[in-house]
């Protein structure tokens, strides 16, 4: 049994899961909001991606100079047009109001698009390898996704804790009352934070949809992933959400290398046995 | 007034002029629902007991999300667990179908115990999605269980069927009791409950844990207590929807959008903390349904849309507008300092 | 003296509480103002009020020709008015050199920059990394004060500076004002402390309850009135 590889080819799509994780722990960072409606935005950038690709005539990786902006500025509009009149302290509002757009959003894509299952075809590069030894080979597309995830991760990072509006996002989460005292629009900001994690979650989507197949009720799964990955990997590192991917991504490649059908159980179960044995994460950073 | 004046005469008031009409109300509407069998067609007794149980599981998520600030999104776990126990209880135990009813709900109680401890590490809107993955844990359970079907779900034998009554009118109405028993039941549990001392420490908590907490008030076994108290009363409820169903999946039992979301929706645009908003809700959801089922997605759009505009701009929903206007309280759970 | 900063009949409520029975204050261009009172008497929520963290009509707070009561936070402190907030409030997340640059984000010009903070508080500049919790009292209070500065205000709003600090630190921190006063930059101190607010202020108000009961100079107002003012026994 091959499984070396399976490790391998685990490890490097939890690169993907991590994507999905940063968002959801951006917005969670700077505004305490859990967005349920996550996993059906991610659903949401791959349908743009199949439209741009269908109707421009491009490669789905050429759509990204598309998608990502337009999710950029979708992001910015649904923060500041409607989640941040959702902020305030009870946790009931954002939530249900997420819920609700979540709804939403999977009922549109049906009308939309109807209940096929879609997928962005990217020539021949999803199945593409590269030979590392006899016995290893990598898929290009996990190694690509894992490459890019590490970016993105480091990107992000470098935004957070060198530039000023890294900054204020890091003071409005401290506390917002003294950030606006010193200038922080936190309207803005909170919208900002929201543009950053649609933007980044729209790159792994057109990785998702050149990946698997998806259709309008993929998004709670996706949701799902992202908040074991972020858990596993401890609230408040970026680092450690790629660590929480990886091992996502590990569990569920060794479930389906057992048997097909286990494969999310078994990202499920290794969600489990880390909350139990380490409520905290592998690599917590937050001082709550 | 200075210190040495006496303390006025007062009373504690616990019934409203309201709460006695609301009495009145029920007792007539439960009597009609009693009597229906003899002069309701086979749709109308279905239609009566999907609309009890939907309450009694609008009820549940109430008292967890509005009362003990627990808000789960994972409810679907113990409709699932509960009709599998169902199955599980008749076929391979050889329970009778009617009291496997009431153990299916024990089933799911017993496992809301290791669900709770696992779920309760999490805080907020990530306990809510923690709730979720439960959920999909179970579902993924019972997909391997090849005695109860696998992943493609198995049909109830007939047997089994008949021995819920021998004709088809008596198991429609035997059924129809058994919803109608649950939902009234629920709800007159929940209202004694909430009248009661540990109701009013409930009521605390949604007030404000830090201040429950520090007169005394275990929150955490208080939440635990509520907790298990949902998941029995949710367990019966999927036993009693895949008694009458005959056949059951994975995908069906757990599924999110037919055992929370629409819930959710009921309770929040029919108010949310209130026994009477679940009515309200359910009132606007059953509505809709009849009037939109036709638009498929369309009708769930709106009833999202709805729920958003809700939240944001009547946060305590459509009985919350109504009480606080009128003052009208029919399930008066509340005590009043009367000064004479 | 022009005045810089005016209430007029200045009300604010926390919900259903009310903290302030309309205040009226003058603050004159260039003066150190002492607001003195017990606990609760509201001069934090004056203070508050005054930055935008507390909604208030737009004409009952004037800031030299403009109506600046609903202005938002970010806005007032645009235009010169910065706090310390009581309790320091320095951001965990952020080192100390970070939190000094929250200062710049508003974007105002001025003689305040890093060195010239880092001049008047060298003991930042040892620390400059570090995470800004893990200074001590004085220093933390001492970063909060240049955070404040940072912002190159008019009109610097501190609130219970002293809280919590041992009277050698205090007496640190206060050194400081002196430097910032001959800036030119007016200051409004808010003090449980009476007597270091009393040697440091031109003029004094003293709140109780929500109301102003007494305004004076330190040297015309004798012990008694202030005893008055102040507990209203």
């Amino acid at each position: 049994m091959d499984w070396v590889n399976v490790i391998v080819q685990g490890a490097l799509i939890g690169g993907l899961y991590a994507l999905f994780a940063a968002g959801l722990s951006l917005m969670f960072g700077v505004m305490r909001l859990v967005n349920i409606a996550h996993g059906d935005l991610i659903v949401l950038a791959a349908y743009l991606g199949i439209v741009v690709v269908q109707t421009l005539g491009v490669g789905p990786f050429a759509s990204l100079v598309i998608v990502v902006p337009t999710m950029f500025v979708l992001g910015y509009v649904l923060q500041r047009g409607l989640l941040n009149f959702t902020l305030g302290g009870d946790i009931l509002p954002p939530l249900l109001v997420t819920f609700g757009l979540s709804i939403i959003i999977q009922n549109a894509l049906l009308e939309g698009f109807s209940a096929d299952s879609q997928k962005l075809q990217a020539g021949g590069f999803e199945t593409a390898s590269i030979h590392i030894t006899d016995q290893l080979a990598i898929g290009w597309l996990p190694f690509a996704i894992f490459l890019t995830a590490v970016a993105v991760i480091a990107l992000l990072e470098l935004l957070i804790y060198r530039t000023a509006l890294g900054r204020a996002f890091r003071a409005t989460s401290d506390d917002s009352d003294t950030a606006r005292l010193y200038g922080v629009r936190n309207r803005h900001v909170y919208a900002l934070a929201t543009a950053l994690a649609l933007g980044v979650i729209s790159i792994a989507a057109i990785f998702l949809a050149v990946r698997t197949n998806f259709g309008p009720a993929s998004g709670p799964a996706r949701l799902l992933f992202a908040f074991e990955a972020v858990i596993i990997g401890g609230l408040g590192s970026l680092w450690g959400t790629l660590a929480g991917g990886v091992v996502l991504g590990v569990a569920q490649a060794v479930g389906a290398q057992l048997n097909p059908s286990w494969e999310t159980l078994a990202g499920h179960l290794a969600f489990l046995v880390v909350l139990i044995i380490r409520p905290r994460g592998l690599f917590p950073k937050l001082v709550d | 007034m200075s210190i040495t004046s006496p303390i006025p005469a007062y009373r504690i008031q616990r019934s409203t002029r309201t709460g006695w009409i609301g009495l009145a109300l029920a007792v007539i509407i439960v009597a009609v629902l009693v009597s229906l069998p003899w002069w309701g067609g086979e749709d109308d007794l279905r239609l009566i007991v999907e609309i009890c149980y939907t309450i009694a599981l609008a009820q549940m998520w109430n008292l967890l999300a509005g009362y003990a600030g627990l808000v789960s999104v994972g409810q679907q776990a113990f409709v699932g667990i509960g009709g599998y126990a169902l199955f599980a209880l008749t076929i391979i135990a050889h329970v009778p179908p009617i009291p496997a009813v009431v153990l299916a709900g024990v089933a799911a109680a017993i496992l809301a115990v290791p669900s709770a401890w696992v779920v309760f590490r999490l805080r907020g809107a990530y306990f809510a999605i923690g709730t979720w993955v439960v959920a999909e844990v179970f579902r993924g359970l019972m997909g391997l269980i090849p005695e109860l079907g696998s992943g493609t779900g198995m049909s109830l034998p007939v047997a089994i069927s008949r021995a819920v009554g021998a004709t088809r009118f008596e198991r429609e109405t035997a059924l129809y009791y058994v919803g109608l028993a649950i939902g009234v039941g629920t709800v007159a549990a929940v209202f004694a409950w909430l009248r009661s001392r540990q109701g009013l420490a409930l009521t605390a908590i949604r007030d404000s844990e830090t201040a429950a907490g520090s007169v005394g008030i275990n929150n955490d076994r208080t939440k635990f207590a509520v907790y298990i108290l949902a998941a029995l009363a949710t367990g019966m409820v999927g036993a009693l929807i895949y008694l009458e169903k005959l056949r059951i999946s994975p995908d069906a039992a757990f599924d999110v959008i037919d055992w929370t979301a629409d819930v959710i929706f009921i309770v929040v645009i029919g108010g949310i903390g209130s026994i009477e908003g679940p009515f309200i809700g359910a009132l606007v959801f059953f509505g809709l349904r009849y009037f939109l089922a036709d638009y498929g997605a369309w009708y769930m759009i709106l009833l999202g849309a709805v729920a958003v505009i809700i939240m944001l701009l009547a946060p305590r929903g459509l009985w919350g507008l109504l009480a606080d206007r009128f003052d009208i309280h029919f399930f008066p759970v509340r005590r009043r300092v009367r000064l004479e | 003296m022009t005045a810089l900063l005016v209430t007029i009949g200045l009300t604010a409520f926390y919900g259903d509480f009310q903290a302030l029975f309309g205040v009226d204050l003058v603050v004159e261009e260039g003066e150190t103002l002492a607001v003195i009172g017990a606990n609760g008497a509201g001069k934090s929520t004056l203070l508050r009020t005054i930055c935008g963290l507390l909604p208030a009509a737009a004409e009952r707070i004037r800031y030299r020709d403009g109506n600046i009561g609903s202005l938002s936070p970010a806005d007032i402190v645009a235009r010169g008015i910065a706090l310390v907030p009581e309790g320091r409030r320095l951001f965990p997340s952020l080192s100390v050199e970070e939190n000094l640059r929250m200062g710049q984000q508003c974007g105002r010009k001025g003689p305040w920059q890093l060195d010239r903070v880092y001049a008047l508080f060298p003991i930042l500049r040892e620390r400059r990394r570090q995470p800004a919790t893990s200074l001590s009292g004085g220093q933390q209070q001492m970063a909060a004060i240049g955070r404040a500065l940072m912002t190159n205000p008019e009109l610097l709003l501190c609130d219970e500076i002293s809280l919590g600090l041992a009277p050698i630190v205090i007496r640190d921190v206060y050194a400081a004002l002196p430097g910032i006063r001959a800036e030119g930059t007016t200051m409004v101190i808010v003090e449980q402390d009476i007597n270091r607010a009393l040697t440091v202020a031109d003029r004094v108000y003293c709140l109780q309850e929500g109301r102003i009961k007494l305004e004076g100079r330190p040297a015309d107002l004798t012990r008694e009135q202030i005893k008055l003012a102040y507990f209203g026994v």
